[in-house]
């Protein structure tokens, strides 16, 4: 670009663009405000807590006295002694995760009632056969004792930053790229754009540039706050995070591109928007691990560019690995960008 | 054709969308120094034709050469010299009039300071206002100061005034008149017919794809026959003259009925009138309203289509 008049041109549609993303509250909102207020709620919402007790109800019946008290001694057990029909109001409300119903005489068999999906369930079971053995006489003939490992970075707070910096490059790429370029079209600016002697491909390239720019500073404010409001360790690099990053923020700006390159209405382009980031707000590991899905989608969740680049930022922050170490999702998320470009470029009407 | 002294020469244009013929067989020139009105109902083609003009659509089949030059060979050339306002561009809101006239200001190697635009389009005192802020008028001025920046020596204008109150119809009229007046070529599309008259050197009326007639507003006019309306209504219950003898009164060369009303264009008025109001007197009609005006463009669109402009 050694041409005088396209680098003034270049430089003013950046501009340009910078005033407007600054002069939008919506963006400041949806950029900044927005995942720093879901990383504060979610990591309330699943900060570290002592462990949780089991909530007991033992059926009103003969032999429900010796169970209540075998129970009542043991750690981590709340018991409640209740009817048949509260018992499985209970149960079947979660308020109770186990229902005991005791032994008549002591030939007889404890029931334990539960709802095998609950993992809360197996936990209560578990606990209450104790006590009741061991206040029934049982000898344990191996000891053990317990040591609390809590290790920084394997929180909850920590998995979840990295997924809502994704998430963020994301939604940035796609609406800030995406969408503005379809509105830009339905109000003729566009056209009123290519009817100048502006270069078309300057103006594409001053989009993607302000959008990589814009990405350091959303990238920057929410690992800042991560790291010093939240304590999430930054192990990598800043310039390894960093690097991941604008390459994250690439790909979903081509994503953009492609996904707005041709529609001529908001409304079509929002369903269109919906439909490609729903699956990876979902399935690409933002809020819990891609490793939790059944083994029959992981291969398709894989490839997602969302999932790539979760991955990627969860190592070099969390791990503190290094850009080679990730050439995997990397070159998978260059694939996306340089596909998407292309296709949103080939595809992309001006009016 | 010399291109120093034809700005524009379209050749039997046509566009076709579909089925759909917006543009059948166009074929004119526009004069450097010229400001040419296409003027026509909505529907009638006008914008098809400027988009083609402007390089922004392709046509179905015929020859455009624009200052010279034509599309798909030397595009950025003809737009280094080209000044576009489009039918209803809505710019950035939340850039300021300043910084808007700026970015286009950057897009051209040659042009004007946008200060001085802005000082010509008369909002200065909006030069850091942001664009959402402004009224209709001062949006469509500033639409017509970002068409000026790049110092074209040729304008597109479509509708430039569409939907703008009457002061600042005449703002726009006043920016289009100044730009005329420094030999530079216009060509604007309307559907105002005072508009045309106003501002237009020369006017091709489209209907339905096709230039019906063109000519100077004057040519237009004369065409008629008379450069005179005058427009009678008869009150109902009693005779009623016919158009047959109505033009057999002296001056009159045409009569047309409209809506209850009889319209005869005539030559001369004070010939006319005497001789209409013996005829009515002595027939037994009452005259309910006589109005005597200026034969318009109107008046000329009324009598080749049989419609008024705003009919579509």
């Amino acid at each position: 670009m050694g041409d005088g008049v396209r680098r003034r041109a270049f430089v003013a549609l950046c501009v340009a663009r910078f005033r407007e993303y600054q002069r939008e509250p919506e963006v400041l909102f949806w950029g900044f405000a927005f995942p720093l207020l879901l990383s504060v709620a979610l990591a309330a919402a699943f900060r570290e807590r002592p462990p949780e007790p089991s909530r007991v109800v033992v059926l009103a019946a003969p032999g429900a006295g010796p169970v209540r008290a075998a129970l009542d001694s043991a750690p981590l057990i709340e018991v409640e002694v209740a009817d048949e029909a509260r018992a499985a109001r209970d149960l079947r409300m979660a308020r109770a995760d186990l229902v005991i119903v005791p032994p008549a005489t002591s030939a007889d068999e404890v029931e334990y009632r539960l709802d095998p999906s609950r993992p809360e369930a197996g936990v209560a079971r578990a606990r209450a056969d104790d006590a009741i053995q061991r206040a029934a006489g049982r000898v344990d003939p191996v000891s053990g004792h317990d040591v609390a490992a809590s290790e920084p970075g394997g929180r909850y707070v920590d998995f979840l930053v990295p997924g809502l910096i994704g998430m963020n490059l994301m939604s940035g790429g796609m609406w800030g790229v995406g969408f503005m370029m379809v509105d830009m079209r339905m109000k003729k600016l566009l056209r009123r754009l290519v009817a100048t002697p502006m270069r078309p491909a300057d103006f594409l390239a001053a989009q993607m540039t302000t959008r990589v720019v814009f990405t350091i500073v959303e990238v920057a404010v929410l690992l800042g706050f991560g790291h010093f409001a939240l304590g999430v360790p930054v192990r990598g690099s800043l310039v390894t995070v960093f690097a991941v990053a604008i390459l994250g923020a690439a790909t979903f700006a081509g994503l953009g591109l492609l996904v707005g390159s041709r529609a001529r209405r908001v409304e079509s382009v929002t369903g269109l928007m919906n439909l490609v980031m729903m699956p990876m707000f979902l399935g690409s590991g933002v809020f819990f691990s891609v490793d939790r899905f059944p083994e029959s989608v992981q291969p398709f969740l894989r490839v997602l560019p969302l999932t790539a680049l979760i991955d990627a930022l969860r190592a070099v922050t969390l791990e503190g690995l290094g850009l080679f170490s990730q050439a995997g999702p990397l070159l998978l998320l260059a694939t996306w960008t340089v596909v998407s470009f292309g296709g949103g470029l080939r595809l992309f009407r001006w009016s | 054709m010399s291109s120093a002294s034809v700005a524009v020469a379209v050749q039997d244009l046509k566009k076709d969308y579909g089925s759909v013929e917006a543009v059948r067989g166009l074929s004119f020139e526009i004069a450097t120094g010229e400001c040419l009105g296409l003027l026509g109902p909505n529907g009638a083609g006008k914008t098809t034709t400027v988009e083609i003009l402007e390089g922004l659509l392709t046509p179905s089949s015929g020859q455009v050469h624009v200052l010279g030059r034509q599309w798909g060979q030397d595009d950025l050339e003809i737009r280094e010299r080209l000044g576009v306002c489009l039918q209803q561009t809505v710019l950035s809101e939340k850039l300021e009039v300043g910084e808007t006239l700026r970015l286009f200001r950057a897009f051209y190697r040659a042009g004007r300071e946008p200060d001085e635009i802005i000082a010509e389009v008369g909002l200065e005192e909006k030069q850091r206002a942001r664009v959402g802020t402004l009224s209709g008028g001062q949006k469509q001025r500033l639409a017509v100061a970002c068409a000026l920046v790049g110092d074209p020596e040729l304008l597109f204008l479509d509708e430039p005034t569409t939907g703008l109150d009457p002061q600042s119809r005449r703002q726009v009229w006043d920016l289009v008149r100044a730009f005329k007046e420094r030999r530079r070529t216009v060509l604007l599309t309307t559907h105002y017919m005072d508009e045309a008259e106003r501002l237009c050197d020369r006017i091709a009326v489209m209907d339905h794809g096709r230039i019906i007639a063109s000519g100077t507003p004057r040519e237009l006019i004369r065409s008629l026959g008379g450069d005179h309306v005058v427009e009678i209504t008869v009150g109902e219950g009693g005779p009623s003259p016919t158009p047959e003898e109505l033009r057999r009164l002296p001056a009159v060369r045409s009569v047309h009925t409209e809506a209850g009303h009889l319209l005869l264009t005539v030559t001369e008025p004070h010939l006319v009138l005497p001789a209409l109001l013996e005829q009515l007197a002595s027939s037994g009609a009452v005259l309910a309203s006589l109005a005597t005006r200026h034969a318009s463009l109107e008046d000329v669109f009324v009598s080749l289509t049989g419609r008024h402009l705003r009919d579509g």
